[in-house]
C-alpha cells in the first residue's frame, strides 16, 4: 500500500468531516438549549450562501456582504424563535420537529423567491489546489482551501467551547439545556436565551454556507447537506459541541477511507451510504453519541 | 362557570373581616384573594389569602394536591409555564403588583423560588450551578467570589463537592445546591417548595438549621410549603393550612403546634390516644373543615 497515497485520503476525509461538522454545530446549538432538532438548519445554510452570493453579485463588497448576510440571518434566527417556537412552547417535541420540517420550506421557498433559483458559483479567494510544499516535498496533494475551511472551523468551534464553558450567557444556555424550569425559577430569561441560540445557529449556517458553497457551489442542493450531518449528530451526540467535531471527522475519515478501500470490492459508491451504515452501529453500540450526555441516573 | 364552586363571598358579598384587617400592616408579601385555573379548566386555588411579613418565616401546610406548590408558583409567576393562569386577585411584595411580572422581573426584585424536588442543573457542577443563580445581577467577578464564599460558609459540604456534576451528588447536597443557587440572586425572600423531600430526618433538620440561620443573619424571609408539619412548624413563625385550594386555619406556629385538630389531622397525635382505624375513619368522615 502506497501510505502517501493513504495520507491523502485520510487527510481529505478528515477536512470534509469538519465540513460535516460546521453543519452539525448548527444543529448542537439548537438542540442543546431548546431540544429542538432543528431540522431547517440545512435551509438555513442554503438561505445563507444564497443570500451572501446574491449580494456580491450585485457588486457588494465582499466583507460589507458578510456583515450584512450575518445580519439577516440573525434576524431570520431570531425571527423563527418568535414566530414559529414560542407559540410552540409547551407542546410536545414531535410538533416543534415538524413545525421546522414545515420551516424547511419556507426558508428554502423565501431563498430562491428573493434571489432566484440558478446555481451561482461562490468565491472566497482561496483556490481549491494542492499544497506546493507538501507536493514537491513529500509528494502528498493536500487542497489549500480544504485545509482552509478546516482552519475555519476550528476557529469557530474553539470559539464556541470558549463561550459556552466560560461566559455568564454560555452558563445560562447549558442551565436551560438542561432544566427549563429551574432555569426560569433562577431568573434566566428562556426567551432571550432561545433567540441568542437562534442567531448563533445563524451565523454558523452562515460559515457552513460559505464553506459548502465555496466548494460546491451555492444550489438547491445545499440543503441536503443537512442529512450528512444527521450521522456525524448520532456518532458524537446531540448535545456535544466537541462531538459534532469529532464526529464529522470520524464520518469524514471513514467514508473516504471506506470508498477508497473498501469500494472496489463492493462495486463502489459507498461513500454515499458507508455513514449511515456507522451511525446505526453507534445507535445500537452507544446511543447517546460519543460525547453525547448521559442521562443521569441515582439509584 | 367554575365561579359556581366558589364560596358565597365570590359572588359580590363582602369579604370576611379577618383578611382585612391583617392588610392594615403594609405586609412584605401579600396573596389576596387569588385563584388559579390551570389549562383553563382545571380551578386549582380556590381564593387564597396571606400574609408573609419582613423577616419571618412562613409555613405553608397540607396534604397532597392542597395547592401549596400552586400557590407558591403563582407568586414565582411559574405558573405561566404550566399553563397556569392568576385569573382573579392580587399579589403584592413591598406595595407593588407582582402578578404580571415575568419570573426574571421578580428574581431581579428578590423573589426566588427552590422547587420541589430540588432541579438542580445535573450537568453543571455544583458550583457553576450556584453561579447561574446569580444570572440577573450584573457584578464584578471579585463580587461573585466573594458570593459563593458566603454560600460555602452555609454550606461548607457544597465547597467540597464544588467540581462534582451536581447529578451525581446526593439528595441532601442538590437541596443544599438549590437553596445556595437561589441564594446567588441575593434575594429577600425564599419560596421554598418542599425541602425535606425524600431527604433523611437528620438532614431534614440540618437543612431547617440553615434556613433559619439565613432568616437571621442574612435577613431572609421565607415562605415554605411543607408536608412534614412537625417540622415546619417549629421553625416557623407563622403557618397557613391549605386544604382544597383554600385557607382553613391560620395562626401562629406554635398555636398551631397546639391545636387539637392540626394535631390530629396532620401529626397523627390526639387526645384520646390510640384509636382503631375503624373510628378514626368514621371520626374523619363527620369532621372536615369543609364539609
Amino acid at each position: 500500500m502506497n501510505w502517501q497515497f493513504f495520507v491523502e485520503v485520510l487527510v481529505s476525509g478528515l477536512l470534509a468531516g469538519i465540513m460535516y461538522s460546521l453543519v452539525a454545530l448548527g444543529f448542537v446549538l439548537i438542540y442543546k438549549a431548546s431540544g429542538v432538532f432543528n431540522f431547517a438548519q440545512g435551509a438555513m445554510v442554503f438561505f445563507a450562501a444564497l443570500t451572501f452570493v446574491s449580494l456580491v453579485e450585485r457588486g457588494m463588497n465582499f466583507w460589507i456582504a458578510v456583515v450584512v448576510t450575518l445580519a439577516v440571518m440573525v434576524v431570520v434566527g431570531i425571527a423563527i424563535e418568535r414566530l414559529v417556537l414560542r407559540p410552540l412552547v409547551n407542546q410536545p417535541q414531535i410538533t416543534l420537529f415538524m413545525a421546522t420540517i414545515g420551516l424547511t420550506f419556507v426558508l428554502e421557498g423565501l431563498a430562491q423567491l428573493l434571489w432566484g433559483s440558478q446555481p451561482h458559483g461562490l468565491e472566497l479567494g482561496i483556490p481549491d489546489v494542492p499544497i506546493q510544499w507538501l507536493a514537491d516535498n513529500a509528494n502528498i496533494n493536500i487542497s489549500q482551501f480544504d485545509v482552509f475551511a478546516g482552519l475555519i472551523a476550528g476557529a469557530l468551534v474553539a470559539g464556541l467551547a470558549v463561550f459556552f464553558q466560560t461566559t455568564r450567557i454560555g452558563r445560562a444556555l447549558r442551565a436551560v439545556a438542561d432544566d427549563h424550569q429551574a432555569a426560569l425559577a433562577v431568573g434566566i430569561p428562556l426567551r432571550q436565551i432561545w433567540a441568542i441560540v437562534w442567531a448563533v445557529a445563524g451565523f454558523v449556517a452562515l460559515v457552513a454556507g460559505l464553506m459548502w458553497g465555496a466548494r460546491n457551489g451555492v444550489q438547491f442542493a445545499l440543503t441536503f447537506i443537512a442529512l450528512k450531518a444527521l450521522p456525524v449528530l448520532i456518532l458524537g451526540g446531540f448535545e456535544s459541541v466537541a462531538g459534532a467535531i469529532v464526529g464529522g471527522l470520524i464520518i469524514g475519515a471513514s467514508e473516504k477511507l471506506a470508498e477508497v478501500y473498501l469500494g472496489p470490492y463492493v462495486g463502489g459508491g459507498i461513500e454515499s451510504w458507508f455513514p449511515y451504515v456507522l451511525a446505526l452501529a453507534f445507535l445500537l453500540i452507544r446511543p447517546e453519541g460519543l460525547f453525547g450526555e448521559r442521562r443521569i441516573e441515582r439509584v | 362557570m367554575f365561579r359556581r364552586s366558589r364560596p358565597a363571598n365570590a359572588h359580590g358579598f363582602p369579604m370576611p373581616a379577618a383578611p382585612a384587617a391583617k392588610t392594615d400592616v403594609a405586609s412584605y408579601l401579600s396573596v389576596n384573594n387569588i385563584e388559579v385555573i390551570y389549562d383553563h379548566v382545571i380551578l386549582v386555588l380556590k381564593g387564597v389569602s396571606l400574609q408573609v411579613e419582613e423577616g419571618s418565616i412562613v409555613a405553608l401546610l397540607g396534604a397532597n394536591g392542597a395547592g401549596k406548590t400552586t400557590t407558591l408558583k403563582a407568586i414565582s409567576n411559574l405558573l405561566r409555564a404550566e399553563r397556569g393562569d392568576v385569573t382573579k386577585g392580587t399579589i403584592e411584595f413591598m406595595g407593588q403588583r407582582v402578578d404580571q411580572r415575568t419570573p426574571n422581573e421578580l428574581v431581579r426584585m428578590g423573589v426566588c423560588q427552590v422547587m420541589e424536588g430540588r432541579h438542580c442543573f445535573q450537568h453543571l457542577t455544583v458550583e457553576e450551578n450556584l453561579l447561574t443563580g446569580a444570572f440577573t445581577r450584573s457584578i464584578s467577578r471579585a463580587d461573585l467570589k466573594a458570593d459563593l464564599e458566603l454560600v460555602y460558609t452555609y454550606f461548607p459540604r457544597l465547597k467540597e463537592r464544588r467540581g462534582s456534576q451536581s447529578g451525581y451528588t446526593s439528595g441532601g447536597e442538590q437541596q443544599m445546591t438549590a437553596i445556595g443557587r437561589a441564594l446567588m440572586a441575593r434575594p429577600k425572600m425564599i419560596l421554598l417548595d418542599e425541602p425535606s423531600m425524600g431527604l433523611a430526618p437528620q438532614l431534614v433538620e440540618e437543612i431547617f438549621e440553615i434556613v433559619r440561620d439565613l432568616n437571621t443573619k442574612e435577613r431572609v424571609s421565607f415562605l415554605l410549603a411543607e408536608q412534614n408539619t412537625m417540622v415546619a412548624l417549629r421553625f416557623a413563625d407563622y403557618g397557613y393550612i391549605l386544604e382544597n385550594g383554600r385557607v382553613v386555619m391560620d395562626g401562629a406556629a406554635q398555636d398551631l403546634a397546639q391545636n387539637e385538630d392540626v394535631k390530629e389531622f396532620y401529626l397523627g397525635l390526639s387526645t384520646a390516644g390510640r384509636k382503631s382505624f375503624r373510628d378514626v375513619k368514621h371520626y374523619r368522615r363527620r369532621k372536615r373543615w369543609l364539609a
